[in-house]
């Protein structure tokens, strides 16, 4: 029979708002976002590191949701694809993910997004080869794919020609 | 087109491909077509990128419970004493339900079809009863407050059972010495068929060439990435837990809203005024959300019997063992050709396991059904056998998934072209330009006696030709194969079954509509809102039906609303299944757009002090005169006078701005679709991996009403179909254990390993409606294992190396190489 679960208080900054809530140790990201935080963007497809559908990041560095507990995000910074002051970067690759239909039912799409955000930042010259690599972690089952790697090149691409210069990278 | 292929090629002394010609345009449906046939973007897209979809699992209601399933953990099992004393006590728990709790609500069913002549299925429970019959049946409903509650209580489920001897070989599933899955069946045959032409085996007898392999196909299963889920909310008439009177609502992940709705209303004795099945974002489908589960009943009836909202939502685990899974066939097969090339026969021998259940409601006898139809689909030869057994075995049920035997049929044909043209020493593009059924031959009726409209094999081959440069492609495969790099090129003609009529299900009993319906009406401000009965999945059918809607009644496009998925709310219909969303959907959407117009020009009539509507048109949201264009009537001024100034109206005019039209397509049990599909592929002869250099389809769906969202349809299915090819399949060990049931183990396709995909079209339009519109939504998954199975055994064919079981694993072309 289980007792009552010990609970831990955690103050975790999550999209620019800092967030004060009490946890079961055991307790994923994932369930803290959408449950605790009533954040629905982040979505479970798999609860075992490798669909990425979970994909959030903390402290600028991408993590598998249902990976992390909520403890170990305590003091840190989460950024969720609910972001509401979105960088550059995320809302070009917003724009380029609609204009290319790069996401059929969507429920990837928040932690593709996510992932693309880093390769984005962290790989600017990255070819269509590396990009195809670069979102290997995040599956989808709709696209095939192709759409995604054409809407991540377009922002690479308007990155290289300077469209984000104005900018500095977020996730440094 | 989308933009030319950026895969390298190697040689740069190779002539650049042959530009492609755009297919000529289609005459225009409407005066002013702004928006049938461009690639606009899907508005709902935006939502979803900023993290606001809808999908069940987002939804909370108040005082909503959660249940989980305990399922079986062996394949065939004797349920003995089932202790749920502890369970009862953890926090949060609310009730432990069995079988026998749950049938006293919600009856059994039997999944049958009376077309499929002879088809046998036995009753089957929302919680198994005495026995489990796979790995995987849910046996008993654990509910409590919170998920973490229920999941917790579930590990103190004390279950017992006997296990029983589990049928897993297809192959001696009806042999003698073989256990009887349900014995008041007499067998484990579900369903066989024959179909013989006559002359089949005259025609080999006089053939030069015979080419004949065994080809099997694994179980895969569809991997939905947002899994199975729903919510039951049942309000309790006056009696508590009394069918009279109460409402049921259910929110679910489902393909067919309406199909569900009834099913609901006969398993559990309501009325479809009682029932309303509510379907918003739905993460991912593919024929995976059209069947009815034993726990979809199952949450519907906990929540009648605790008069609360209960949710279920399926963890990766556990849907690997309940999500329908499909294919598993062995197909002996067998081609009869003329030295000059000419297709005499095919003979198939398709032997099929099904699980221990034909699934509800659509049965599990179509996929073979449709693999009997399908082979030999494109040719003209006039000789065919074919003998279907389908199989009762203890796995997980098999029913109808994207493609639905075209995969398999097209596999078959396309291999089996590939063999007897490389014996006869004939190109096979050439082989197929030889033997399709010529493009002017139309209408026509294929070897097995489907009834094909109109379809385009020469052409698509045509362009195929021109699209992958075909020759150039050739030119260097020689070139590498000489250096001992091994390349093949695979190409496959694929037919696809859309737009189905009754015939499908109706006609053998299924309550399944076969027409779709849509009302389109005018808001006082001139915008538009559609209500269909076909819902979204990802396609992007909202965003047609609301380029349709703003061509058909002439306003801005962002003037248009759709809203589906709610069986209060649209018209019945069938919803999607069946590639049939753009041409049944779609022509109901046209026809009333045409009919809302209509209206709408002779209330303007009215208005505007005319005889009749004659002289006027709707032109991007104004009444004009057609003949100097002059602007009259502005719509949000007609929507003002019609809904809140009918004082200032004539006696007895009415405007009738909401318009519902109906549609079925009547004209053939099915419109068929074509397409070619080429595979570009490099194996290694030393580790067995297969490296994708490139993939091009050119399709033939009709009059494209979005081609960027025709184009992803065809890449999205084209990858799922080289994942069955290359990587997908359910392994069971020999107890009947599922072994790699979770998402780390059972391989889909990755971003990195996934070619690029050049799509072309073909418009050739039906005639059986205005709109002109075939589906796209399966032919990718239909082609592609043929083009990639058939580019391995080219690139193996130098080697004497052939493969014909999928997934093609390193292991089985290292095999066929003689190499383990």
């Amino acid at each position: 029979m289980t007792t009552a679960s010990p609970r831990c208080q955690i103050r975790v900054e999550v999209n620019g708002t800092p967030i004060e809530r009490t946890v079961e140790p055991r307790r994923h990201l994932v369930d803290f976002l959408r449950e605790d935080c009533g954040l629905k963007g982040s979505h479970l497809g798999c609860e075992h590191g490798v669909c990425g559908a979970c994909s959030v990041r903390v402290d600028g560095q991408l993590v598998r949701g249902c990976l992390v507990l909520a403890v170990q995000v305590d003091g840190r910074r989460v950024e969720t694809v609910e972001t509401a002051t979105p960088s550059p970067r995320l809302r070009a690759l917003r724009e380029a993910f609609v204009a290319r239909n790069a996401l059929q039912c969507g429920y990837c799409t928040g932690g593709m997004l996510m992932a693309a955000l880093e390769l984005v930042e962290r790989h600017p010259d990255a070819d269509r080869d590396a990009v195809r690599l670069g979102i290997s972690g995040n599956y989808c089952r709709c696209t095939g794919y192709h759409a995604i790697v054409d809407a991540v090149c377009d922002v690479l691409a308007a990155q290289r020609a300077g469209a984000f210069d104005a900018t500095p990278q977020e996730a440094a | 087109m989308n933009s030319p292929q950026e895969h390298p090629h190697l040689l740069p002394d190779l002539q650049p491909p042959p530009a492609v010609a755009e297919p000529d345009p289609l005459p225009p449906l409407t005066d002013d077509p702004r928006h049938i046939g461009v690639s606009h973007p899907r508005s709902a897209a935006r939502r979803l990128v900023l993290g606001q979809g809808q999908f069940v699992d987002d939804i909370e209601l108040p005082r909503m419970a959660h249940v989980v399933y305990w399922r079986s953990q062996v394949a065939h099992c004797r349920i003995g004493a089932i202790d749920a004393s502890v369970v009862r006590g953890m926090p949060g728990v609310l009730g432990v339900f069995t079988g026998p709790d749950v049938a006293r609500l919600c009856k059994p069913w039997v999944a049958t079809l009376a077309h499929l002549v002879g088809i046998k299925s036995a009753p089957e429970y929302a919680l198994a009863m005495d026995r489990a019959h796979w790995q995987g049946e849910p046996v008993v409903a654990v509910v409590a407050e919170t998920r973490l509650q229920a999941e917790d209580a579930l590990q103190h489920l004390v279950v017992e059972w006997d296990e029983l001897p589990a049928v897993l070989d297809t192959e001696t599933a009806l042999d003698p010495g073989t256990p009887v899955i349900h014995p008041d069946l007499g067998g484990n045959l579900c369903f066989e068929r024959h179909l013989d032409t006559g002359g089949v085996d005259e025609a080999f007898a006089r053939a030069d060439a015979v080419f004949e392999d065994t080809y099997v196909f694994g179980r895969h299963t569809g991997v939905t990435l947002e899994p199975r889920c729903q919510i039951a909310d049942w309000r309790p008439g006056d009696q508590a837990g009394a069918a009279e009177g109460g409402q049921l609502t259910v929110y679910h992940s489902q393909q067919a809203p309406h199909m569900m709705q009834d099913l609901y209303c006969r398993q559990f004795g309501l009325q479809e005024s009682q029932v309303r099945v509510v379907c918003r974002d739905v993460g991912g489908s593919f024929g995976i959300k059209v069947h009815a589960y034993p726990d979809d009943f199952a949450t519907v009836a906990v929540a009648m019997l605790l008069g609360r909202p209960v949710k279920f939502v399926a963890d990766r685990l556990e849907s690997f063992v309940s999500d329908i899974h499909a294919r598993e066939h062995r197909i002996k097969a067998r081609i009869a050709a003329a030295a000059n090339g000419d297709i005499l026969a095919f003979e198939i021998d398709d032997l099929t396991g099904i699980g221990p259940f034909s699934v509800f409601p659509r049965t599990s006898g179509i996929e073979g059904n449709q693999v009997v139809n399908l082979t030999g689909g494109p040719y003209r030869h006039r000789h065919y056998r074919a003998a279907l057994k389908v199989v009762f075995q203890n796995k997980v049920p098999t029913c109808q998934y994207r493609g639905v035997g075209h995969p398999i049929a097209c596999a078959v044909t396309e291999a089996l072209v590939d063999g007897v043209a490389r014996q006869l020493g004939i190109d096979p593009l050439a082989m197929r330009l030889q033997n399709v059924i010529p493009d002017d031959a139309y209408p026509a009726i294929g070897a097995s006696g489907i009834k094909l409209e109109v379809l385009s094999h020469q052409a698509c081959l045509q362009q195929a030709r021109l699209l992958c440069n075909y020759d150039g492609l050739r030119a260097e495969q020689a070139v590498l194969r000489a250096r001992g790099i091994y390349r093949g090129i695979g190409i496959a003609t694929l037919i696809e079954l859309t737009n189905p009529s009754a015939a499908f299900y109706g006609v053998g009993g299924a309550r399944i509509a076969s027409q779709d319906g849509a009302t389109v009406r005018l808001e006082p401000s001139g915008a538009v809102t559609v209500l269909s009965s076909v819902g979204e999945q990802g396609q992007g059918t909202e965003a047609i039906y609301a380029q349709i809607t703003a061509d058909a009644v002439g306003v801005a496009l962002d003037r248009v609303r759709v809203v589906t998925g709610d069986t209060d709310v649209t018209p019945y219909g069938g919803g999607t299944w069946a590639s049939r969303g753009a041409g049944i959907g779609g022509e109901a959407v046209l026809q009333a757009g045409l009919a809302l117009r209509d209206n709408i020009l002779s209330t303007a009539a009215v208005i505007l002090q005319r005889v009749d509507a004659r002289g006027l048109r709707l032109q991007r949201g104004v009444v004009v005169d057609a003949t100097t264009g002059a602007a009259l009537l502005p719509l949000a001024e007609l929507g003002r006078i019609a809904y809140f100034r009918s004082d200032t109206l004539p006696k007895g005019c009415t405007p009738e701005l909401m318009i519902t039209r109906h549609y079925a397509q009547r004209d053939y049990p099915f419109i068929f679709t074509n397409g070619v599909q080429v595979s570009y592929v490099e194996v290694d002869t030393d580790t067995g991996f297969v490296k994708l250099l490139g993939h091009w389809a050119v399709e033939d769906c009709g009059r494209v009403i979005n081609p960027m969202l025709v184009d992803e349809q065809i890449r999205g299915a084209i990858v799922q179909g080289i994942g069955g090819a290359l990587f997908e399949e359910c392994l069971y060990n020999d107890s009947g254990s599922l072994s790699n049931g979770s998402l780390g183990d059972y391989l889909v396709p990755m971003a990195g390993e996934m070619p690029d995909i050049v799509v072309a079209h073909v418009q050739t339009p039906t005639r059986s409606s205005r709109l002109g519109a075939k589906g796209a939504g399966e032919a990718g998954t239909a082609g592609a294992p043929a083009a990639v199975m058939n580019a391995i055994n080219d690139a193996l064919a130098p080697l004497e190396a052939r493969v014909a079981s999928q997934p093609i694993t390193p292991e089985k072309i290292l095999r066929a190489l003689g190499k383990v």
